[in-house]
């Protein structure tokens, strides 16, 4: 799949949180967004996931048939989407079933993510890394072309990390694309970094309307 | 779409059995505020069986309020509603999965019940089949209006109260049809269909409105 974004602007209870956003992804593609904390990164992974609009600006998706943008994608953010209360194993069957376009099944993606004994355990058990970790899996448990992460490395420790890296790694030479906010390096080898310059040191222009 | 629909309720349904569920707590709730009007009351058999189906529909009405307050709050906080975004499934089928897990929960059980609590408020046998038969055909309005209140107090903190002050009003008139459908059964001047077809239009117009006004305050911004 093609991504490509064009003059994006994201305002946020009045405020304008960023303005202006380019760039353009394809297959086999990674980006890294940058920027200091409250510059919009993660505003900017909630408007492609499209659970926000954006101000201004359009987003083309191309080469994914039909679907629509928020089919094509996986978002794993701080919150990690698992109930507490379901072990590890259904919550990854119940988001493979969701997502559908089933790949591993939920043993074999937890095994990969070195958790393959926590596969029935409740997820209210797990550590914060683990609980991460969990939520990672699900990339592995269905089939989608882009990979949309915030904050991926935290909590995890150095080897999940290196695992992490493995796993982006071989989901790009598949034809896939990555979208990390981050402020740590992710070991995303040839990946274009978009750094999101915060237009607001708070300048009357840009406090204008609060409604 | 349909398995992801049924996927949906069949975890609704596992999560209200596991621990902080609220799986057998509506119908525990139901069968104490039955249990309360006779002490209230006292032991005039006439005068409960007489407003015993009233006593049953309030009581309905009431539990259909607990655990509403996270029909949808607990899935934005913890982000599965993200996760569900990003289904192949418009929201509305997600509330409507949501939502049916929610009365299979709740309203089915006490529909269900009815005719043994109706034992404490000495209804006879007739009006125990007929109230039984109205919760049936009514309490699916209850949850879908419920969900619009949920859709709309999900993203609040502590808005359980909100949501009762809400919905409750919404709810009469599925309370005053149902009532006066069971007490139409066991005598009075209307027939017992024609209360009872209103209560069950009630509940498809719920169940349309709800679903997309619900899903519509879920795709709210901010």
């Amino acid at each position: 799949m093609r991504l490509s974004v064009d003059n994006l602007a994201c305002r946020r209870s009045g405020r304008r949180i960023f303005s202006g956003l380019a760039f353009a992804v394809g297959p086999g593609d990674a980006l890294a967004v940058t920027g200091r904390n409250g510059a919009g990164k993660s505003s900017l992974l909630a408007i492609l996931s499209g659970r926000l609009r954006p101000d201004a600006g359009r987003i083309d998706v191309a080469e994914v048939g039909e679907a629509s943008l928020p089919e094509c994608l996986h978002a794993v953010g701080h919150r990690d989407g698992l109930k507490s209360a379901l072990t590890a194993g259904e919550n990854l069957l119940f988001a493979q079933k969701l997502l559908g376009a089933p790949r591993l099944s939920p043993r074999e993606a937890l095994e990969q993510l070195g958790l393959g004994h926590a596969h029935d355990l409740p997820v209210g058990y797990l550590s914060a890394g683990q609980r991460r970790r969990v939520a990672l899996a699900r990339l592995l448990v269905c089939e989608r072309p882009l990979w949309l992460l915030d904050e991926p490395t935290a909590a995890l420790d150095t080897a999940s990390q290196a695992l992490l890296a493995g796993l982006m790694a071989a989901h790009r030479a598949g034809g896939g694309l990555v979208i990390a906010a981050t402020h740590q390096a992710l070991g995303l080898d040839g990946a274009a970094e978009l750094r999101i310059e915060s237009s607001v040191a708070p300048e009357p222009e840009h406090m204008e309307d609060w409604a | 779409m349909t398995r992801a629909i049924l996927a949906l309720i069949a975890r609704d349904l596992r999560l209200a059995g596991r621990v902080g569920g609220s799986g057998a707590l509506s119908l525990v709730f139901f069968l104490m505020i039955v249990a309360l009007v006779p002490f209230a009351l006292g032991p005039d058999l006439n005068l409960l069986s007489r407003i015993g189906p009233a006593i049953l529909w309030l009581a309905a009405v009431l539990s259909t309020l607990i655990g509403l307050d996270r029909l949808f709050q607990a899935d934005e906080e913890d982000g599965s509603l993200e996760l569900m975004s990003a289904a192949p499934v418009p929201l509305e089928g997600v509330v409507l999965a949501k939502v049916t897990a929610h009365w299979l929960t709740t309203g089915l059980p006490l529909a269900l019940a009815s005719p043994l609590f109706g034992l404490l408020v000495a209804l006879d046998g007739t009006a125990m089949g007929a109230t039984a038969l109205t919760l049936l055909a009514g309490t699916p309005a209850l949850s879908f209006i419920g969900a619009v209140g949920a859709a709309l107090t999900a993203s609040i903190r502590r808005g359980g109260l909100i949501l009762a002050v809400l919905v409750l009003p919404l709810m009469i008139p599925s309370l005053i049809f149902g009532v006066s459908a069971a007490q139409a059964a066991s005598g009075g001047t209307v027939p017992f269909l024609v209360p009872l077809a209103v209560l069950a239009a009630l509940t498809l117009i719920a169940a349309v409105v709800g679903t997309l006004a619900a899903a519509a305050a879920l795709r709210w911004p901010e």
